[in-house]
C-alpha cells in the first residue's frame, strides 16, 4: 500500500455486476430508446437482479444538442419508459471521457446514495449518417440553409472557420506532431488498425470483418493526412448498458464480479483542443498518470488494454499514458503487431475497437473488459501465458482534452 | 495545387468578448488580449489572466510572426465542394503557447515542415478578417 495514500479509494467498493449490449449494427433502424431497453434489460438480469432492485440511473452524454445520433435517450426517458424508481440520477456530457458516467455511478454507490445503477450509452450513428458522408462538429457540412452562413460562438469558432470541422482534423494535428517528434510511421499506425481487424473478425457483433493486410491499410483514402479512413471509428447503432453496484452484492452473483480497481480522471493541463501543452498527448497524459497513484497494481499486471480508438492515433496515445511503454515509444512498441495481440506481451483492443467493431463510444471497451475478465470472451477470449485468464484489465476513453481511465480487477481484492 | 481553405467559411459570432480578435486584421494587424499585469497573452479571450488573474486585459498587436507546430492536408469533404487545403497549428512568436488553429495558405504541403517560420494574411469575409499564415520570407 502506497504510504501517501491512507485510505482503499472509494471507487473500489463498487463493482460492475452486470453487462448488456444490444444488437449492434451500421444501421439497425430501432429507436434509441428501444436499443437502450434491450441492452438494460440484458444488463439488469445478468446481474441477477430485477427492475425493481434499480435505484439508479446514468448515462453520457445525456441530453444535449450533439450531431444527429450521437446522444441517445436521456435518463428521464430510460427511467420512465422502464418504470425505474432512483434514489441517484446523473446524465453529462463533461468529464473524464465516456466513462464519466460510470465513474459517476461507482462513487455514488460507493457513497451510499444508491445500491445498483443502470449505466448505458446509445448511439444511432449509423443511421443518421445515412447514405451521406460522416459530418463534421456542428454540423459543418451539412449545408447552411437558406439563411446565409451560420454563425459559431465558443470553443468551436477557433477551428471550424479554417475547415477543422472534426475531431480527425484536431487529431491528425497530433498525429502530425507524432511524426515529427517520434518518428511515427503510417506502417507503426496502421498496426492499431490491423489488430483492431484481426478481432473484429472473431466478433459476431463487429461492423468490419473482412481481414486487412497492411497494402489494405496504406491503400485507403485519405480523410486528413496522415489519418486515412481505416484511421476513423466506424458510426454505428447500438446500445450498451452496465449495473454498477455495492460490492456485497459479488458474492451473490453467478460470474465473477469485475472490480473497479481505481479511476483515473485528472486534466492539467488546458482543456483545449489546439491550447494543451503537450501537443503529442493531451489529456490522456494526465489520466494516465492519476490512474497509477491510485492503486498498487502496475502496468505490468495489466492482461489485457481496451484502448479507446476513435482514431487510431488515440491508441498510440493511451499505450503511452499508460505507462505500456515510454513517450514516444508507441510506434516501436505496435511495430510487427506481435505484442498488442491477443497471445501478445499486452492483447489490446480485443473486440475490435471502434474502427472495426463499431463506435459504441468509449462503452463498448469496457463491456469487452468485462467479458476477458469474466472469461466469456469466447473465441476471442486471451488466455495468458501459463493458460491463466485475465485478472487486470485497463480501460481508457477518450481523445484530445476529453480523457478518462479505470482498471477493472476480476473478483475482489 | 492545394486551396488556402475550405469552399465555404463558417463565421464566427462578433460577440463583445472576441470581436477585437476576428475584425483586427481589418488594419492589416494580428493582436491578442494581453494581461498589462502580467503581460501574458490570454487566448482564447476571457475576462481574466489565466496566468495572474488580473483582469486588466486589453487587445495588444503582436508581428504577426508564428511557426508551424503541426499540419494536416485535408481530403474529406466535410464541406462539399472543398479542394484540398492545409490546417495547422501554428505559434505565435511573442508566446509560443498562444496557438492559432488556421491554414496556411499559397504553399504546397511537400513544402510545409513542423517549425517553419511563417506570417500572418488576412482572409476578408463579410465582417471578419481570418488570420491565415503563408512562409515567412528568409530574412524578413
Amino acid at each position: 500500500m502506497s504510504a501517501t495514500r491512507a485510505e482503499e479509494p472509494m471507487e473500489r467498493r463498487a463493482i460492475i455486476s452486470g453487462i448488456g449490449q444490444s444488437d449492434v449494427g451500421r444501421r439497425l433502424g430501432r429507436s434509441e430508446l428501444d436499443l437502450t431497453v434491450e441492452a438494460a434489460q440484458a444488463a439488469i438480469a445478468d446481474a441477477g437482479l430485477t427492475r425493481d432492485d434499480i435505484d439508479g440511473i446514468a448515462t453520457y452524454p445525456g441530453m444535449t444538442a450533439g450531431p444527429p445520433g450521437f446522444s441517445g435517450p436521456a435518463t428521464p426517458e430510460v427511467q420512465d419508459a422502464m418504470g425505474l424508481s432512483v434514489n441517484w440520477h446523473d446524465g453529462g456530457v463533461e468529464g473524464p471521457g465516456q466513462m464519466r458516467a460510470v465513474i459517476a455511478a461507482a462513487l455514488a454507490v460507493a457513497a451510499g446514495l444508491a445500491r445498483h445503477v443502470l449505466v448505458y450509452r446509445t448511439v444511432t450513428e449509423g443511421s443518421a449518417q445515412g447514405s451521406g458522408g460522416r459530418q463534421g462538429i456542428g454540423g459543418a457540412g451539412g449545408g447552411g440553409g437558406g439563411g446565409g452562413v451560420p454563425r459559431f460562438g465558443g470553443s468551436m469558432q477557433w477551428t471550424l472557420p479554417f475547415g477543422a470541422v472534426s475531431a480527425a482534423n484536431w487529431l491528425a494535428l497530433v498525429a502530425q506532431r507524432r511524426f515529427h517528434e517520434f518518428g511515427l510511421t503510417r506502417e507503426q499506425l496502421g498496426q492499431i488498425a490491423i489488430n483492431a481487424r484481426r478481432n473484429a473478425g472473431l466478433n459476431p457483433k463487429a461492423i468490419y470483418t473482412a481481414p486487412m493486410s497492411m497494402g489494405d491499410y496504406l491503400a485507403a483514402r485519405m480523410i486528413t493526412t496522415p489519418l486515412c479512413l481505416f484511421d476513423c471509428d466506424a458510426p454505428c447503432d447500438g446500445s450498451t448498458a452496465f449495473i454498477v453496484s455495492q460490492r456485497d452484492l459479488a458474492g451473490d452473483l453467478d460470474h465473477p464480479a469485475v472490480q473497479i480497481n481505481a479511476v483515473g480522471t485528472a486534466l492539467h493541463g488546458r482543456p483545449s483542443w489546439d491550447q494543451f501543452d503537450d501537443m503529442t498527448t493531451m489529456a490522456a497524459r494526465d489520466a494516465g498518470a492519476s490512474l497509477w497513484l491510485r492503486t498498487d497494481l502496475t502496468p505490468a499486471d495489466v492482461d489485457t488494454a481496451q484502448l479507446y480508438d476513435g482514431f487510431s492515433i488515440l491508441t498510440m496515445v493511451w499505450l503511452e499514458a499508460l505507462g505500456f511503454c515510454g513517450r514516444g515509444e508507441s510506434g516501436a512498441f505496435v511495430e510487427g503487431g506481435a505484442n498488442i495481440a491477443r497471445e501478445g506481451l499486452l492483447p489490446l483492443n480485443t473486440a475490435g475497437g471502434q474502427l472495426s467493431a463499431g463506435r459504441l463510444h468509449g462503452f463498448g471497451f469496457i463491456h469487452e473488459a468485462c467479458l476477458q475478465l469474466r472469461g466469456e470472451a469466447g473465441t476471442r477470449q486471451v488466455v495468458r501465458p501459463g493458460g491463466r485468464s485475465p485478472e487486470v484489465a485497463a480501460v481508457a476513453n477518450g481523445g484530445g482534452p476529453i480523457a478518462g481511465t479505470m482498471l477493472l480487477t476480476r473478483g475482489l481484492a | 495545387m492545394v486551396a488556402n481553405g475550405p469552399v465555404l467559411r463558417l463565421l464566427p459570432k462578433l460577440t463583445d468578448d472576441v470581436a477585437f480578435f476576428w475584425t483586427s486584421g481589418e488594419d492589416g494587424v494580428l493582436r491578442f488580449l494581453r494581461c498589462h499585469s502580467c503581460g501574458f497573452f490570454v487566448h482564447p479571450p476571457a475576462p481574466v489572466c489565466r496566468q495572474c488573474l488580473s483582469r486588466d486585459l486589453a487587445p495588444e498587436a503582436v508581428s504577426g510572426r508564428g511557426r508551424v507546430e503541426s499540419f494536416t492536408v485535408n481530403y474529406q469533404q466535410w464541406i462539399p465542394g472543398s479542394d484540398p487545403y492545409i490546417v495547422a497549428w501554428v505559434s505565435i512568436d511573442e508566446q509560443p503557447a498562444v496557438r492559432l488553429t488556421t491554414n496556411l495558405v499559397d504553399v504546397e504541403p511537400e513544402d510545409v515542415r513542423i517549425g517553419m517560420p511563417v506570417r500572418v494574411v488576412f482572409e476578408h469575409v463579410e465582417d471578419v478578417w481570418f488570420p491565415l499564415f503563408t512562409p515567412a520570407e528568409a530574412g524578413t
